[in-house]
């Protein structure tokens, strides 16, 4: 007779930038709010963290609808960074947030390097837990400036490195000539982490009034249709740097985390998931577990970057 | 009136029309829970080709057997995938989601007025005000699209039916009958209305010209329904220096006062 392997719990525990996260399943900025509505559907507490929505230090309206789109497998949206402003955040948002027993992310924009430090400089002084540098939001002019070159993102990433009291992660566009070289320069800036992808430029045309669906006309790809971009740019980036990564991009279940992590993920972040079903990151979470209980594997930490190349 | 994420059974389809299709679903909580105006966020495949939800309007309830209604139109893949469902079979759903139009007694006469289909949250509206004198002015594409048209009859003291190329009922618009009804004897207390954008502007404008009310129910492409990824944005006045701001159809709408919309 076959001997059945004795199933284990297996340990979902992380810990990177000094940081503890209780899963490496993290709702990406963006689509996950500040929590508020999503807390009707599930506990963000079960969440390793939140990412939340871009803030910019003056309230921002973002763009002239419509700002999204569906493309096969994926979706395009040209939101544009909306968002009340730090100041209302940390006024109203924030003792909210915080109540959930999670990692709290802020993730940040500005139209220049000032900007970036002066609300890296407020956010210092708060109880959220690290920053998410956004110098990658194709949905904004300003943004991506910073981030599709090395010289960009060392410039912003050291300059708020001076002020920035919190762990630092730099999320890094796609649309760059070669994304492993901004991840270095991130690294050599200071930055504690890397979180990649953001959204890959994209445009989708109605042929019928022979126009772009977006009122802004480009807009972001995300979903499943990016995953082997993303793939693809994690393992690269994860190759070259010692800082961790945290990978993302169309991870819809366990299983595509799982990827993102052989990959050279330390955690994960699903964004499109969020919308596409508010409780799913629960599902990643639990696809996450069994995937590791199936192979006898004791702590998710093992197998990061374990990918044997062929 | 909180949504849910729901995985509901279908009790029956019909199809009421080349294109439009009615469906009744089975659910506790919608049923008992939801208002005229709220509608339900779908997931229309089973794998991850089509990843959007579609809203849809709740277009009647039922309370005692626990179901509620949504009528729709083929228009793409999502509502194809709606109109091949068969009873027994579970929909992945989202709802009541959106606010709802507001309902008061002192309401003595009021107007609904759609188009296309922007009927069907109407009808429920229509269905559910019970002590006021209602006339529905309904407009179609053309004949083949007339739908409920009985319906609204039971539920309404009178019905104006109009299409665009005078193939049933009179050849105008929604808006061309409602002018006529504004300048008739009847002193109305509000419109309720939902259609076209071109429509509903000119409903608005017609409001405004005779000092009545007017909640209008606009329509936007959405993402997550629930309000959070602010995808589904409309120009809402407010205070201020720029005097409007951007709120979002699927949680501080879909229905507003057309008054405090910025129609462009
Ligand atoms: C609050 C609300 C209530 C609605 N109620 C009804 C109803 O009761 N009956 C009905 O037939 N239709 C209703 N609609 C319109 C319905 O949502 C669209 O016709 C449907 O989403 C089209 O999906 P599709 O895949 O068939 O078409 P496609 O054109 O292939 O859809 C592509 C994408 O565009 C979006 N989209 C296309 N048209 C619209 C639209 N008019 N409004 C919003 N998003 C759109 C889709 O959701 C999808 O994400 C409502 C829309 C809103 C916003
Ligand atoms: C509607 C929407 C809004 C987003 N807003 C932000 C944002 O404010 N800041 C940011 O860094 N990324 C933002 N993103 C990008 C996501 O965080 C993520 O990088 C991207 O969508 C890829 O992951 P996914 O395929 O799991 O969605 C947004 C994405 C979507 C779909
Ligand atoms: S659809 Fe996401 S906020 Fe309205």
């Amino acid at each position: 007779m076959e001997t059945v392997k004795k199933r284990i719990k297996p340990d979902l525990n992380i810990e990177i930038m000094g940081l503890k996260f209780k899963n490496p399943v993290i709702a990406a900025s963006g689509t996950f709010g500040f929590g508020r509505e999503f807390s009707k559907f599930i506990d963000p507490g079960l969440l390793g963290g939140i990412a939340l929505k871009a803030l910019t230090l003056e309230p921002r309206e973002g763009n002239k609808p419509p700002r999204i789109a569906e493309t096969p497998s994926g979706i395009l949206n040209s939101v544009g960074l909306q968002n009340p402003g730090i100041e209302y955040f940390l006024k109203n948002e924030l003792i909210n947030v915080k109540k959930y027993n999670t990692v709290i992310i802020a993730n940040i924009a500005g139209n220049s390097i000032s900007d970036y430090c002066g609300i890296s400089k407020k956010l210092s002084a708060t109880s959220v837990e690290a920053i998410e540098l956004n110098i990658s939001c194709p949905n904004v002019k300003e943004g991506t400036v910073f981030g599709s070159t090395p010289e960009g993102v060392y410039e912003i990433t050291s300059r708020v490195r001076e002020v920035c009291g919190k762990p630092l992660i730099v999320k890094l566009t796609p649309n760059t000539a070669d994304i492993a070289k901004n991840a270095m320069a991130a690294e050599r800036a200071g930055a504690d982490a890397i979180s990649l992808i953001n959204t890959i430029l994209g445009m989708s045309i109605d042929i019928h009034t022979e126009r772009p669906v977006l009122n802004a006309n480009y807009g972001g790809l995300s979903g499943p249709a990016v995953k082997p971009i993303a793939l693809r740019m994690v393992h690269q980036t994860a190759s070259c740097v010692k800082i961790p990564v945290i990978g993302m991009g169309g991870i819809m279940s366990g299983d595509d985390a799982i990827e993102f992590i052989l990959a050279g993920a330390s955690a994960v972040m699903a964004g499109t998931a969020n919308i596409v079903n508010p409780t799913l990151c629960y599902d990643i979470i639990m696809g996450i577990e069994r995937y590791l209980s199936d192979k006898g594997i004791k702590s998710v930490k093992e197998i990061t970057g374990k990918l044997v190349m062929n | 009136m909180t949504a849910k994420l729901l995985y509901e059974e279908i009790s029956s389809i019909e199809r009421l029309s080349e294109r439009i299709y009615m469906m009744r679903i089975k659910s506790e909580h919608i049923s008992k829970s939801s208002k005229p105006g709220q509608f339900v966020n779908i997931r229309c495949c089973e794998g991850n080709e089509l990843l959007l939800r579609r809203p849809i309007s709740i277009c009647g309830t039922d309370i005692q057997k626990g179901t509620f209604d949504i009528t729709f139109m083929v228009k793409g893949k999502g509502t194809q995938y709606l109109s091949q469902r068969k009873p027994g079979e579970t929909l992945d759903i989202i709802g009541p989601c959106g606010n709802a139009f507001e309902l008061s007694e002192n309401y003595k006469n009021v107007l609904v007025a759609g188009g296309g289909i922007g009927i069907f949250p109407l009808l429920y509206l229509a269905d559910m005000i019970r002590h006021s004198n209602k006339c529905s002015l309904i407009g179609f594409k053309s004949s083949s699209e007339i739908v409920m048209l009985d319906r609204f009859k039971t539920c309404s003291n009178k019905v104006g039916v109009c299409t665009d190329d005078g193939s049933a009922g009179e050849k105008a618009f929604v808006t061309e009958l409602l002018e006529k009804e504004l300048n008739g004897k009847i002193k109305w207390d509000i419109i309720y209305a939902c259609g076209p954008y071109e429509m509903m502007k000119k409903v608005h404008m017609l409001s405004a010209e005779h000092g009545i009310k007017c909640q209008v129910s606009l329509e936007q492409r959405m993402g997550c329904g629930i309000g959070a990824c602010l995808a589904c944005a409309c120009k809402i006045k407010c205070r201020g220096s720029k005097g409007w701001t951007y709120k979002h159809v699927c949680k501080d709408g879909p229905v507003f006062y057309s008054s405090e919309v910025i129609w462009e």
